[in-house]
């Protein structure tokens, strides 16, 4: 797990707008080691930092997260606004480092948020979290928390992406994965070579995705075979991916995270977005204070005004994730949130994942 | 009579240890509860987790590079859904850790590939129950040993079986708020006999020396035993020296009347007059011997008698009468007028009739006895509710300042009687004969002069 990072660099099959990332993040990386972007010495890859609110505020929160700072921004916005006592320093790491950072280099932050759900819970499970302070977890469903150290703060579900032109000559539009296996059966040629999901190499998220599907239902490995044998490209993000589907490079994109779908014109022109109606697994951004939190107090405040109405609604509109709402349920019966207990780590098990990701290979490469 | 030594009340004693009691149940209800809740959700959960354990060593098998193993997700989530419970596992193969957490604690004892071991060890600042399988596989053709373990806090457990716990808590706490009324009402049940008893023993009369007839629990029977043999003891002390006095008095008075006549019999014959005026004194102190002989006797009887309470209903009325006319005689000798005033009917009470005359007897002698020649006696008998009243007055020399409780004291006399024979049992006589009866005496000056004796005896009960 802890070589991830790593894994990176090694993978055989990413596209070019991966590598094109990877370039970014390995200049960023440089960038850090030249101390240009370096408030925060640590020995994690950071992606990006920025700090927001008063320079000279006596009171700073560190927060590690791994949702990019232009996607988060609006958030910690209306929080400087709403305690212009408390500037916030933001850093973007992938979710593994942000595990590793907790883990092993006990890195001195306040907010861990992540969308790493099994590395959340590992770090909670194994005692690396401490306890948030009383009201946060004051009216959050049972789902969207565990114990007293980890809470939700946004819901993801992983949808399907269909390009329009995918669908050219009155094709039926796929709504299930059933519908998905028979569209890709039926017309092998146009779909060969276009199809694009996560990589659960690599992919933290994509892992999780791939495992939990494996888990509510049988047509994932079906669907899995289909994808290998018409060549299905592999990515790290979900940016990429829908990168690729506007280039018309790929015509379906399977388990992308939804917030990544843009809100313009030439987006919605060329793309239909599907939550597959067998099930739709959704993912929880959870956020947590760590045990070596030199703030832990302002950590809690930041929280308590990220599941505030005002923070929610910021969380929503602004950054353009899904709330945590029982109601969005009862709307959306398809939406299976992905259970917030130790059943993730029994994915985590390197040798679990090993033989996962061996079943996965075998179905992405066929003779 | 010494007052006995007081000891504790024997009620606050019953209610206190009945209290401490009703405490050292509640505590133990409080504590049996907390122990077998936690016993049988440690039992209960100790199989889940051993059956947990033992599926994921069955799901360990050979593959082409070593062991291979595919952890249950629902299995994790089943273990940690009772209170959001921590878990923590470690596979080993042949003693190398193969994957999850490397310093987790091994088992003390090794287990067997058909029992679970199951121990309890602090791990990762968290209180963890870990259960360990062991099971042989055959990896690149080698045995080799696969140990299992999975451990998980048990948060959710300690807090329902605390919950249990608090709920035994309070029932005791109940059971024991209860308890105070109820041994209040136990310890006043208890004491009951006891308290009839006092009740009936200090309802008797000073001179009534029945045994105890009363029914009282076992436990005080040999009490009761114990009194009764002493009643009996005492009764047979008092009869001995009644009979004694009885006796004696009879044996003095047969050769006082002989002497008495021997007497009589020399003062006619002498002629020399300081003779005979030693001899009328000598035959005044017969006399006087005599009769204190007779109230002795006397006193003895009515002593007797009330002890025995043989009681029936008696006219009044018709005693009054027979011993007016008896005394008629005596009081004509002193031209004393002796008048007697009662209701026409009969006045019947309840008691002895031989008491009832020694007493009425006693009144109207010693009025006689008291009074000056031609002076007048009074006797009257009427009905008021349910008593009635008995009055003997006349125009004695009256009481001169004496008390009546002292009067009537044994062998007590006034001090203005010296010149008349008496034995001071008189009054005596009288009151320990109506109070045997239930009822009661008093003797007053009468303000015109003399004295009027009151005696007051209950009506008897209309059949």
């Amino acid at each position: 797990m802890s070589n991830l990072h790593k894994a990176q660099l090694g993978t055989v099959r990413l596209s070019a707008n991966a590598c094109q990332r990877l370039l970014r993040l390995a200049a960023l990386t440089s960038a850090m080691l030249l101390g240009i972007v370096s408030q925060t010495a640590s020995a994690f890859d950071i992606e990006a930092e920025r700090r927001f609110g008063d320079p000279n505020a006596t009171r700073s929160i560190d927060v590690l997260s791994t949702t990019d700072i232009n996607v988060f921004s609006p958030v910690i916005e209306g929080f400087i606004a709403a305690r212009p006592d408390i500037a916030v320093n933001y850093i973007v790491a992938s979710s593994q480092e942000v595990f590793n950072a907790i883990e092993t280099d006990r890195a001195a932050v306040d907010v861990v948020i992540s969308s790493a759900m099994d590395l959340q819970m590992k770090l909670a499970n194994d005692g690396r979290a401490r306890a948030l302070p009383a009201g946060i977890l004051e009216g959050r469903p049972a789902w969207a928390r565990w114990r007293d150290t980890l809470v939700a703060v946004a819901q993801e579900p992983a949808v399907l992406l269909v390009a329009r032109k995918a669908l050219d000559g009155g094709l039926p539009m796929p709504r299930s994965r059933r519908d998905v296996i028979a569209l890709l059966r039926d017309h092998p040629d146009r779909f060969k070579g276009r199809i694009g999901t996560y990589d659960p190499k690599v992919s933290g998220a994509g892992y999780l995705f791939a495992t939990q599907d494996a888990q509510l239902g049988e047509t994932f490995w079906r669907l899995a075979e289909v994808m290998g044998r018409l060549d299905t490209r592999l990515y790290c993000c979900s940016s990429d991916m829908i990168e690729a589907l506007l280039s018309g490079e790929l015509l379906l994109a399977y388990n992308v995270l939804g917030s990544y779908s843009r809100k313009d014109d030439l987006y919605r022109e060329k793309v239909i977005l599907v939550e597959p109606e067998d099930f739709t697994v959704t993912l929880l951004r959870t956020a947590l204070i760590p045990q070596e939190a030199k703030n832990p107090g302002d950590g809690g405040v930041f929280l308590a005004y990220l599941l505030s109405p005002a923070g929610q609604s910021l969380v929503r509109e602004a950054a353009g994730l899904p709330l945590i709402d029982p109601r969005v349920y009862a709307e959306k019966p398809h939406l299976r949130p992905i259970r917030l207990d130790p059943g993730l780590l029994a994915q985590l098990d390197t040798m679990t994942r090993k033989r996962f990701l061996e079943e996965w290979q075998a179905a992405m490469e066929q003779p | 009579m010494s007052e006995a030594r007081v000891a504790p009340s024997l009620r606050r004693r019953l209610v206190v240890r009945l209290l401490g009691l009703a405490a050292v149940l509640a505590i133990i209800l409080f504590i049996a509860v907390r122990f077998s809740a936690e016993t049988a959700s440690e039992a209960t959960l100790d199989a889940v987790l051993g059956v947990a354990t033992a599926s994921i060593a069955d799901d360990l098998r050979s593959g082409e590079d070593g062991a291979q193993v595919t952890l249950p997700a629902e299995t994790f989530s089943m273990l940690a859904a009772m209170g959001e419970e921590r878990i923590f596992y470690r596979i080993l193969i042949g003693g190398t850790t193969m994957t999850g957490y490397d310093d987790l604690p091994l088992p003390r004892d090794t287990p067997t590939a058909v029992a679970p071991v199951f121990y309890s060890r602090s791990y990762r600042e968290a209180d963890l129950r870990l259960a360990a399988v062991s099971r042989n596989l055959i990896i690149d053709s080698r045995p080799a040993t696969a140990l299992v373990i999975v451990g998980q806090t048990r948060e959710g457990q300690r807090v329902i079986a605390q919950q249990l716990a608090n709920r035994a808590a309070m029932l005791g706490l109940f059971v024991f708020l209860l308890a105070i009324p109820a041994s209040l009402v136990a310890a006043t049940s208890l004491l009951r006999p006891l308290d009839r008893l006092a009740e009936a023993m200090a309802r008797r009369g000073p001179r009534d020396l029945r045994p105890v007839r009363h029914p009282v629990p076992e436990e005080l029977a040999p009490l009761i035993g114990a009194l009764n043999s002493f009643i009996a003891r005492l009764k047979s002390t008092l009869a001995q020296t009644e009979t004694f006095i009885a006796e004696a008095a009879h044996h003095i008075r047969t050769p006082l009347a002989t002497l008495r006549s021997e007497v009589e019999l020399a003062l006619r014959l002498a002629k020399d007059e300081p003779m005979r005026q030693r001899l009328r004194r000598l035959l005044r102190t017969v006399d006087e011997g005599s009769r204190s002989a007779g109230q002795l006797l006397d006193h003895a009887t009515v002593l007797y008698r009330a002890e025995q309470q043989v009681f029936a209903d008696v006219d009044l009325g018709a005693i009054a009468r027979g011993l007016v006319d008896r005394y008629r005689t005596t009081a004509d000798l002193k031209d004393i007028r002796l008048t007697l005033d009662k209701p026409a009917g009969a006045v019947p009470v309840t008691g002895d009739a031989v008491l009832l005359e020694a007493a009425l007897r006693n009144l109207i002698d010693n009025a006689i006895k008291y009074s000056a020649e031609e002076a007048e006696i009074h006797v009257s008998l009427a009905i008021s509710e349910q008593t009635a009243i008995f009055r003997c007055e006349d125009e004695g020399r009256g009481l001169d300042g004496a008390v009546d409780s002292k009067l009537r004291g044994r062998f007590q006399r006034g001090r203005n009687v010296e010149d008349v024979v008496g034995s001071g049992l008189g009054l005596t006589i009288v009151a320990e004969a109506v109070e045997a009866m239930g009822g009661s005496f008093s003797l007053a000056a009468r303000p015109e002069g003399g004295t009027c004796a009151t005696l007051t005896m209950p009506l008897a009960a209309k059949s």
